[in-house]
């Protein structure tokens, strides 16, 4: 019962830091862009 | 880790789609919508990624009203069958968790709107997610029928939201987009709340057709129609669009007008009965988007 309950944690905390990474970079990618923008570069 | 502790849903951490949830995602595609709308109606469009920015903003302080408003909202939540299977009523995730990730989300959501448009823009968001918070969910809605009149100001601030980021200033133009939100807000909700009338009472939620009956609430669906129409027919007259939105914006009130005078006739007080209610429901959704749509084209139209 406490391992499955423990293998149920340990997925789901891997998902979320998944999901969490990804979404960083995802900002980080944006706030380039956004710097980029803000400043008047045109590429 | 003790055992007990794991027994319990809630103790266990969240899982991410839980937090999708919590933001609404469902209800906010209108509020995006309308927020592109108030943007690309704007005189002046800002650079793709600002533009683009400026409506995850205005997504992710919707979301952020979303999990606020649940996590107060849990036990009347519980009451409802329409909403007791959401992340909190049903165990799935400790309030205070949603309540975090509430606050973070719209403080994330100002701050980046603020650094990325322009101080106007996220000064109105940081309004609309406030009002929505305090003045609809935790003042206006448990205790008035009139929280949906009142309250409709929280969902019409998109617009407003998306043409002061892509110019930095109001106009009079987004403030009708306002009160066309605003107007509508109340037929629309008051259309649902009709046959779903039982969850509502037994939430305690004084909505119209719990507190003043149900003859009452078609006749108040029809009388604010009216003003709604006059709002949304109004920008052509006063030259702030052309003759394509203002033909489409009458002929889709017309419709509009013509189903809540269906709603306000209907005697039926089963809602499996309530059909005029179903309609007017989903084409005000459909009069929303078609509406703000009409207004986009109208702008980049050549005639």
């Amino acid at each position: 019962m406490v391992r499955q309950e423990d293998e149920i944690i340990r997925k789901r905390q891997r998902e979320r830091a998944r999901v969490t990474a990804l979404l960083l970079g995802a900002f980080v990618v944006l706030l380039f862009f956004i710097t980029i923008a803000k400043t008047g570069v045109n590429w | 880790m003790p055992t007990l502790e794991l027994t319990n849903p809630a103790a266990l951490p969240a899982d991410w789609r839980d937090f999708l949830a919590l933001t609404k995602p469902r209800v906010m595609y209108l509020v995006v919508f309308t927020g592109l709308c108030g943007m690309l109606a704007a005189p002046t469009l800002p650079p793709l990624v600002l533009g683009f920015t400026a409506i995850l903003c205005v997504a992710l302080g919707a979301g952020a009203c979303g999990a606020l408003n649940q996590w107060y909202e849990v036990d009347v939540d519980a009451k409802m069958r329409r909403t007791a299977k959401r992340p909190l009523p049903a165990g799935r995730m400790d309030p205070q968790s949603a309540l975090h990730f509430g606050i973070g989300l719209a403080v994330f959501s100002v701050l980046l709107m603020g650094l990325a448009t322009n101080w106007l823009a996220a000064a109105l968001l940081a309004a609309s997610i406030l009002f929505y918070v305090f003045i609809y969910t935790v003042w206006l809605k448990p205790r008035t029928a009139q929280n949906i009149v009142i309250g409709g100001a929280a969902g019409a601030f998109p617009p407003l939201i998306g043409w002061a980021a892509a110019t930095g200033s109001f106009a009079a133009l987004p403030l009708l987009l306002f009160a066309i939100i605003f107007l509508w807000t109340p037929p629309h909700f008051w259309a649902l709340s009709l046959f779903v009338r039982s969850d509502y009472a037994a939430a305690g939620i004084p909505m119209l057709p719990v507190v003043a009956g149900i003859e009452s609430t078609r006749r108040q669906i029809l009388i604010y129609t009216l003003p709604m129409v006059a709002a949304a027919v109004a920008p052509w007259p006063l030259g702030l669009t052309g003759h394509v939105y203002g033909i489409c914006a009458a002929v889709l009130s017309f419709v509009f007008l013509v189903l809540a005078a269906r709603v306000a006739g209907n005697r039926a007080t089963e809602p499996a009965q309530m059909a005029p209610e179903k309609h007017l429901f989903a084409y005000s959704v459909f009069y929303l988007f078609a509406l703000f749509a009409v207004l986009v084209a109208d702008r980049f139209l050549p005639w």
